[in-house]
């Protein structure tokens, strides 16, 4: 064009038509950084594999639950019964798979409440320079203050007969539990993020993005909440873990599944008393926890690693 | 920093006694009654139960009940226990000192072992020390405390006889009174303690990795500085907010929280107190136990926003 | 079994043909308890032979010099003063220090321990018309802190007890009976009518005796106020030391103990907290402990702990049954607001027939032998006793072909999703127990056997302290059973069987109006059974009795109005260089001064 400055010699005006139409947005981004991370990708592949078994696995083995044999008791795995035997005679590999979905699905689901409250809570109250941060932390005060066991008496006995008649007897429970294990385990992520969001808000780089004219809610979402994620991933594994657990010390209260569903902290209960003689009976159900942890907590490594702006994959 | 700490004194106040209308509130709604085990003796009339139930005001309203605990409370006295007719402040200062020895011992260990550990795991991340520290630290937290527990008091007391399982008086003196409390605490100190550092050390591995990477760091490195004084000078420091939130968080769990390690090892701590208030409904006792432990909560998460300050400058708590 | 057949078992226990103890047995089968059937022989002339009462060696030929005595209770005492205890935990942290009267030993027949003699008929302690006992104390016995024990403290005992101000717990053996002081060391009770069962009051675990000169200015509403609540002073083998509620009691001997060369032990531990299994790993396994409490644990564990050789398990049989009651009423219809209300019928449980084919399905020998094992004997229709003793009669059966037998025959007939059904309702039933291993198990195999009989069983349980509790509000609690079927064990440490029956009458009812505290939770009634009790309570003779009594039982087991199933005795678990003994009866302490370590 006449009268215009070059950039440099060497500028050419690029063919737009010729650049490969690459489609690019953050989201994307993120997943293509994810998928270089291997043990994270190993890991979803684990747990997927896992949530396959739990969903079809029943469909597969058909051997029954609840079968009570008493010539079978406390037999080691073997063809018949892959992973063995417990004292009734049932066998464990049907009962890990039937218990696995109620164990998964609250494990994940309870976590999930919990990060998700805590983080909005944390990050509400972190980017607060008014009175909505003093009063968000006496609410997480107040939570960490509550007897859990009372509490829990207390919401089975006002709510179970409704959430029975709306959502079914095993819908019904499922909501309490989640919600009684989620709801009780957000304020840690809350205090946690607060404390990574207060210290955050005044680097450079979001003043930055400040300057640039950015709203609060995008240097929040884009900049700040990225950078807050590291102690939220490790929040996670260990709830998983802990609402697995927590579940079964529900039930065994008698607050939460009845005790014939082997959820497999469940199982781990029952095994605990049998260790000496038939250690596979808590081998499974303890592997099996762990090994969800494991995946939940690579599969965290790599979306950190993913949302990390800074770090160059 | 000092009138933020007042004012946040100031406003302990309040904010407490809020907490403690909802938590006698939560306890008074809550089903159960204190007076159960009379239900299934037929020698205990009923008439007996009744007259109980009265002599302690269960049938009042809720609203006096709380106004005549908070002025008992002002004045000293924690109330009087359904389940033993005892003084509410004897029960817990009768159990106070396993509580500190055992648990709080444990919340030692466990931050000895997570620091060192979770800041050599960061500084060499994904290296052989990483994959087997954070290997033990998920098998750590994947297992419950009953189960590890009982797994410890099989080898230990049971195999190799090692370690007595019960905790009791011990009747002994001079250093094998020592020696007698070392040993019978060893277990329960050693199951809680590894079981937190479990999860402390993921979380300090964390805090230490999201710093190291940061800009600072490579110039103190740049400048000459040792690694170690890199580490410990600037790396930890920056490190510690999120380390020094969570032992805020687990600092009042030393007073109530370890209920079933206090079970499997018969540890006569505030925990298992409090469950079996719980579990008898005996609510001047739990209405005691959860009192002072919001206060615990709540002073020291104060301390952790004073310490925020202290550690990043930068933190305006306004 | 009827008068006539108790006449001729105790004929042949007189004419030596049956053994005392076979007696005593085949009296715990049919429901009755080892104190009425003493006193059954006792009444009707048979000698107590000098060989066949309870035997114990003592060995030491001194006080003292045994050492510490260990013992562990999963449930730790939470008060030490015998008139406010609740459950067997308080009761047996205050056996420690504080003594009844007499107690009761594992064959039912009274050992005197402050008393000199044990009230009867020759020594003129009974009175002919049944109305008075006359009691002669011990002479020479002191309270721990040396001040003499007379007939005035047992008198204050009575009056502590049945003042309604102290709301005591024992006040129901004390507040209908009159005690009068006759001298020094001889009280006489007195009751308004013959009463056959005489031995309540200052007798086992609610006879136990307080020093009026320490209690005396804290009864009624003061009672709560009282030092000695927590420091106690009685006449027991051993002085208080420490007392640290739900934790820990501690105990040391008392020198001036009134029975000679006893107690052995220096100094006695009553630790409490944890639960049933590791208690008897403490003494079975690692022998921590000597001796510890009512270990409801599957017997296959014991057995295995018991391998370890230091220590083994002992069974005090009791009156304890394991069973499950059925509801009369319907618990999923509200009337007046109230379910299971006397108003209603169940829909599917007065069916005679699905009555009599759920009895079928209960398999009791797998529930005892993979469960129970020596901690629970099968047990059928109490008329027809466990098996060992086979009469002509039917025992309990377990037979899932005839259950599906007799609900095909009364109509119920198995629908698509294989569940019998008839006239639109289905046999689906709610099963509820509270938090126990061994109860869940039982439940597993009842819902199985159910299954294959078309019968659909949902399987609750509820949590202990909800479960036992009286509270009005909570629909849990077993008193209101608003569900089909429930189980757990009445515990009979009532030496009599009478308060156990009231659980059959129809004035005994649990209803809201009486805040669900009726004894009779399975709503069932039946005149002839009610008229039977009448009968039996101012019967003075006890055989007649026990036939009106055995009556009861008879009736409310063969309409299937509940059905038993194991018979559990209590389980201790005892370091084997302790000799003790426990009493189902009777606290487990009840002889605690005759404990001694063999070497």
């Amino acid at each position: 064009m006449d009268g215009s400055t070059l950039a440099s010699p060497s500028a050419d005006v690029p063919d737009l038509a010729q650049r490969q139409a690459r489609p690019f947005s953050p989201w994307l981004d993120a997943w293509r950084r994810f998928r270089r991370h291997p043990l994270a990708v190993a890991s979803g592949v684990v747990l997927l594999a896992m949530i396959l078994a739990i969903a079809f696995g029943p469909f597969v083995w058909k051997v029954a639950i609840n079968d009570i044999d008493f010539a079978a008791r406390m037999q080691t795995p073997s063809w018949k019964h892959p992973f063995g035997t417990d004292d009734l005679g049932q066998d464990l590999l049907a009962r890990m798979l039937y218990g696995g979905r109620i164990s998964l699905a609250v494990g994940l689901s309870a976590m999930f409440v919990a990060i998700t409250v805590g983080t909005i809570v944390g990050a509400i109250a972190g980017m607060s320079r008014g009175w909505v941060g003093p009063a968000l932390m006496w609410l997480t005060d107040l939570f960490l203050s509550l007897p859990a066991l009372p509490l829990l008496l207390l919401v089975i006995y006002l709510f179970r007969d409704s959430l029975k008649a709306a959502f079914g007897v095993e819908g019904g429970i499922f909501i309490m539990v989640v919600v009684v294990i989620g709801g009780l385990r957000w304020m840690p992520v809350a205090r946690l993020v607060r404390a990574q969001f207060l210290s955050l808000r005044e680097k450079e780089f979001v003043e930055a993005a400040r300057a640039l004219g950015a709203t609060k809610l995008r240097q929040v979402v884009r900049h700040i909440l990225p950078n807050a994620l590291g102690p939220v991933i490790v929040a996670a594994t260990i709830d998983v873990a802990a609402a697995i657990i927590a579940e079964s010390t529900l039930s065994f209260l008698g607050l939460g599944f009845p005790p014939d569903i082997p959820t497999w902290g469940r199982i781990l209960y029952d095994a605990k008393d049998y260790l000496d003689i038939a250690p596979y009976w808590a081998l499974f159900p303890g592997a099996a926890i762990f090994l969800t942890v494991l995946s939940i907590n690579f599969i965290g490594d790599g979306l950190r690693d993913a949302l990390d702006p800074r770090k160059v994959m | 920093m000092g009138r933020y700490l007042i004012k946040r004194l100031v406003i302990a106040v309040p904010s407490l006694l809020g907490i403690s209308v909802i938590l006698f509130t939560v306890l008074a709604l809550a089903p159960g009654d204190p007076f159960g085990e009379l239900a299934t003796n037929p020698a205990v009339p009923p008439e007996v139960r009744e007259a109980l139930r009265v002599k302690f005001g269960l049938d009042d309203p809720i609203a006096i009940r709380y106004f005549r605990w908070i002025a008992a409370m002002f004045q000293g006295d924690w109330g009087f226990s359904f389940a033993s007719r005892i003084d509410v402040d004897t029960l817990i200062l009768q159990r106070l000192p396993a509580t500190l020895f055992v648990i709080g011992s444990a919340q030692v260990l466990a931050l000895m072992i997570a620091l060192p550990v979770g800041v050599m795991a960061a500084t060499r991340p994904y290296s052989l020390f990483d994959q087997i520290s954070s290997t033990f630290a998920f098998i750590g937290f994947s297992l419950p405390t009953f189960f590890t527990g009982l797994l410890f008091i099989l080898v230990f007391s049971v195999q190799l006889d090692w370690l007595p399982f019960v905790y009791s008086d011990v009747r002994a003196t001079g250093w094998r009174w020592y020696w007698e409390n070392l040993r019978q605490a060893i277990m329960p100190i050693a199951v809680l303690g590894l079981f937190q550092a479990a999860s402390m050390t993921r979380y300090v591995r964390s805090a230490v990795l999201d710093v190291i990477r940061l800009d600072y760091v490579t110039t103190a490195r740049a400048k000459g500085l040792g690694e170690r004084t890199v580490i410990v000078k600037h790396v930890v420091r920056n490190a510690l907010i999120p380390v020094v939130t969570l032992v805020a968080l687990q600092m009042p769990a030393i007073f109530g929280g370890a209920i079933v390690t206090e079970q499997i090892f018969r540890i006569p701590g505030i925990g298992s107190l409090l469950i079996s208030a719980i579990l008898a409904n005996d609510t001047p006792v739990i209405m005691a136990v959860t009192f002072v432990f919001a206060c615990l909560v709540v002073l020291f998460n104060l301390i952790a926003d004073v310490l925020y300050g202290w550690l990043d400058p930068r933190i305006t708590l306004g | 079994m009827d008068e006539q057949g108790l006449r001729a078992l105790i004929t042949d226990v007189k004419t030596g043909k049956l053994s005392r103890r076979s007696f005593v047995q085949r009296m715990l089968a049919l429901g009755l308890t080892a104190p009425l059937a003493a006193q059954m022989l006792a009444h009707s002339g048979v000698a107590h032979a000098a060989d066949e009462k309870f035997k114990w060696d003592y060995k030491p030929t001194k006080r003292g010099g045994g050492g510490a005595l260990k013992t562990l209770w999963w449930q730790g005492a939470t008060l030490l003063n015998p008139h406010f205890a609740v459950g067997t935990k308080d009761q047996d942290g205050c056996r420690i220090f504080y003594e009844p009267l007499a107690a009761w030993d594992p064959d039912g027949a009274l050992y005197p321990v402050l008393a000199a003699e044990i009230p009867d008929l020759e020594n003129n302690g009974l009175a002919k018309d049944g109305k008075s006992v006359t009691w002669k104390l011990k002479q020479g016995v002191t309270w721990h802190d040396g001040k003499p024990f007379t007939a005035d403290d047992v008198v204050f005992n009575w009056e502590y007890a049945k003042d309604p101000g102290t709301a005591a717990t024992t006040s129901g053996s004390y507040k209908d009976v009159k005690v009068e002081k006759v001298d020094t060391h001889t009280v006489r009770v007195l009751f308004e009518k013959p009463t056959p069962f005489w031995a309540d009051a200052f007798v086992g675990v609610r006879g136990m005796i307080i020093p009026k000169h320490l209690y005396a200015d804290y009864t009624g509403g003061k009672s709560r106020d009282a030092p000695t609540n927590l420091k106690p002073v009685g006449t027991g083998p051993y002085k208080f030391v420490d007392f640290k509620p739900g934790d820990m009691v501690r105990g040391e001997l008392n020198p001036n103990y009134h029975m000679p060369n006893r107690p052995h032990f220096d100094t006695i531990e009553m630790k409490g907290g944890g639960d049933a299994i590791s208690a008897a790993r403490a003494v079975l396994q690692t022998g921590e402990y000597d001796y510890a409490w009512n270990l409801q644990v599957e017997d296959e564990i014991l057995l295995r702990l018991e391998k370890g050789g230091k220590g083994k398990t002992d069974m005090s049989p009791g009156g304890n049954i394991e069973h499950i009651q059925l509801n009369s009423t319907d618990p999923w219809t509200e009337v007046d607001g109230e379910r299971s209300s006397m108003k209603t019928k169940h829909p599917l449980l007065s069916d005679k027939a699905v009555r009599q084919a759920l009895a079928l399905l209960i398999d009791r020998k797998s529930v005892e032998d993979h469960i129970y094992g020596r901690t629970g004997t099968a047990t059928g229709n109490f008329v027809n006793g466990p098996p060992k003793f086979v009469s002509k009669n039917t025992k309990w059966e377990f037979n899932v072909d005839k259950a599906n037998q007799i609900l095909e025959d009364a109509g119920w007939k198995k629908g698509a999703d294989g569940i019998r059904a008839k006239d639109g309702k289905r046999l689906k039933f709610v099963y509820q127990t509270s938090i126990n291993t061994p109860r869940q198990k039982n439940q597993a195999i009842v819902k199985q056997a159910a299954q294959r009989a078309g019968i659909d069983m949902e399987l609750k349980s509820v949590t202990a302290s909800v479960f036992f509790s009286s509270d009005v509000a909570n629909p849990d609690t077993y008193p209101h059973f608003y569900c089909d079927i429930q189980m757990y064990t009445t515990t009979m440490t009532q030496p009599d069987p009478e308060t156990f029956l009231l659980q059959f009458v129809s004035w005994e009812v649990a209803t809201k109006e009486n805040k669900w505290q009726g004894r009779n939770i399975t709503r069932w009634t039946s005149q002839e059974a009610d008229d039977a009790f009448k009968a039996s309570q101012s019967e003075l003779d006890p055989v007649k009795r026990a036939a009106h009594l055995i009556k009861i039982n008879d009736l409310a087991c063969n309409d299937h109005a509940v059905i038993p199933v194991v018979y559990r005795p209590r389980v201790q678990a005892r370091s084997n260089t302790l000799a003790a003994r426990g009493s189902g009866w009777d606290s487990d302490f009840w002889n605690l001064q005759d404990w001694y370590r063999t070497t």
